[in-house]
């Protein structure tokens, strides 16, 4: 098991260390690639439970955004991957529940459940996916700052900062403190009993309200007052507002007209 | 400004929970004095280190930093004037960049952005890692980490630098750069140590504490001489003082 969080924890740092690669989708204000990942996870959520076609054309963002930033595909899908079994878990159960037959292929019977637990997945794809994408291509501080930038309360984006800063310090913790358990429990082979596992926690807890206490203290010494201060200078410039315009504007024609529909009976209409 | 940069007079200290930790304890430290505080664990060096920067309030005593007196009213001044470096680097660096790190007190200061960014490239020139400045705190090395930090605090330009275990978790090379960085500079200092030959290294004076009480303050030579006075504070004399035991010399 330990080899399993070490693991978990270096992933954590190579979808940061993505974000210091400089391509033209790194180069991008990070408020425009914040605004356009909104509007695409809306558009995408907003559509029925039983569609698929139309959600097809929304591949095309994130393709776009690997192709422009470089980004590693298989590494990308691995993370996806580890997700999905929340996912799966939650829209396992749909072609049980709901089983009134919505299409005919042939002697083949597809219901509702199938149709809504695959839209599920795609929807799932997409999302995370494109949240993944703009972790990757922006950095998580970057996404923070830009949130502040955009007005999200100040507080709230300090947290995320902290809280982002030091997850690798607790997780460091907490791994010392279970490779230093399974050093010491010969027979049970690295399953922790419950009664240990409630103490380790609490040492956990312990430990970490003490280093809150010293990082005040050296926050104090550094004449802090109650509020944090950064210099950040983002640039909105021509190419931002041609992103965000752009990219949303296609989500919005997508999710409000059928384009795939559209476009189909285009072709039949000019083979005519 | 005073003379007398650090004054600390009959300072005494209990943490809430009853138990002591100094028990009075004077000294006087003047302008670009560099000075040891040494003593076995447990001594009362940390906690004293505490109430030089008014983290901690004294129970009973006074501690004059420059030209403030330290109370809840100057505590401000003070810490504008006394620069932390603390032992878990990782307690010091909190913020997401080295940049932004290097750029919070500054920032606190109330200085302006170009004169921030001026600052913060100096310091980070100042301890050579100028190219560290866009990497995340928590993926350097402990040696990096301790640059990182004694840069945090030098952006805010204070007169004094208190340190605590500066070359703690340093591999041989890191903590002789280290100790030659240290001797580069002008500040008032205050080290607070186990390392005793980075003592004879960096300080010509040495306070020795011993259960929160000073056991002796005076040139670092003579106290290392003293083996009777080491051996009675839980020290031993520095390594290079020390005959060979190879070749016995």
């Amino acid at each position: 098991m330990p080899a399993k969080i070490d693991r978990a924890f270096y992933d954590i740092g190579h979808l940061d260390s993505l974000a210091e690669a400089d391509t033209p989708l790194h180069r991008l204000d990070p408020r425009a690639k914040l605004l356009t990942t909104a509007v695409f996870i809306v558009s995408v959520v907003s559509f029925g439970k039983y569609e698929i076609a139309r959600l097809l054309p929304f591949f095309l963002y994130p393709a776009v955004l690997i192709g422009l930033g470089d980004l590693p595909l298989g590494f990308l899908l691995r993370k996806l991957l580890i997700v999905s079994p929340f996912i799966l878990f939650v829209g396992i159960f749909n072609p049980w529940l709901d089983r009134t037959v919505l299409l005919q292929l042939g002697t083949l019977d597809i219901t509702g459940g199938w149709l809504s637990f695959i839209s599920l997945l795609l929807r799932f794809i997409l999302t995370v996916g494109a949240g993944l994408i703009l972790v990757a291509s922006t950095g998580f501080t970057t996404i923070c700052m830009a949130l502040e930038k955009m007005g999200a309360p100040r507080i709230f984006a300090v947290q995320l900062l902290l809280l982002y800063r030091y997850l690798f310090i607790l997780i460091g913790e907490a791994i010392r403190m279970i490779r230093a358990h399974s050093l010491r429990s010969f027979s049970r082979k690295g399953s922790i009993s419950f009664r240990v596992f409630v103490q380790m926690l609490g040492n956990l807890l312990l430990r970490s309200i003490d280093r809150a206490q010293r990082i005040h203290m050296a926050m104090l010494s550094r004449a802090f007052t109650g509020k944090i201060r950064v210099i950040r200078q983002f640039r909105f410039g021509y190419q931002e507002v041609l992103f965000l315009t752009g990219f949303s504007g296609l989500f919005i024609i997508l999710r409000a007209t059928d384009a795939v529909d559209l476009l189909g009976r285009l072709v039949l209409e000019i083979s005519r | 400004m005073s003379h007398h940069i650090v004054e600390v007079r009959d300072l005494k200290f209990r943490y809430p929970d009853q138990t002591p930790a100094l028990a009075g304890v004077s000294f006087l430290i003047r302008h670009g004095e560099s000075v040891a505080v040494v003593g076995a664990n447990g001594a009362g060096k940390s906690t004293l280190l505490l109430h030089l920067n008014g983290y901690l309030t004294p129970t009973d005593g006074s501690v004059r930093i420059g030209d403030f007196q330290l109370t809840r009213d100057t505590v401000r001044d003070v810490r504008r004037t006394v620069g932390m470096v603390f032992q878990d680097p990782d307690d010091q660096l909190f913020m997401s960049t080295v940049f932004d790190d290097v750029a919070f007190g500054p920032l606190n200061l109330g200085l302006t952005p170009d004169e921030v960014r001026e600052r913060v490239e100096k310091a980070l020139d100042t301890v050579g890692v100028t190219h560290l400045r866009k990497r995340p705190p928590h993926r350097l090395s402990t040696g990096q980490k301790r640059r990182v930090a004694i840069a945090s605090v030098l952006s805010m330009s204070p007169d004094i630098l208190v340190m605590d275990e500066p070359s703690a978790g340093l591999d041989p090379r890191a903590r002789s750069q280290l100790i030659s960085l240290l001797r580069t500079f002008h500040h008032t200092k205050i080290i607070a140590t186990h390392d005793l030959d980075m003592v004879v290294d960096l300080c010509d004076r040495t306070i020795v504490m011993h259960e929160g009480l000073i056991r002796a303050d005076g040139p670092t030579m003579e106290i290392f001489g003293n083996e009777e006075l080491l051996a009675a504070s839980c020290l031993e004399k520095p390594l290079r003082m020390q005959g060979c035991p190879i070749c016995g010399g």
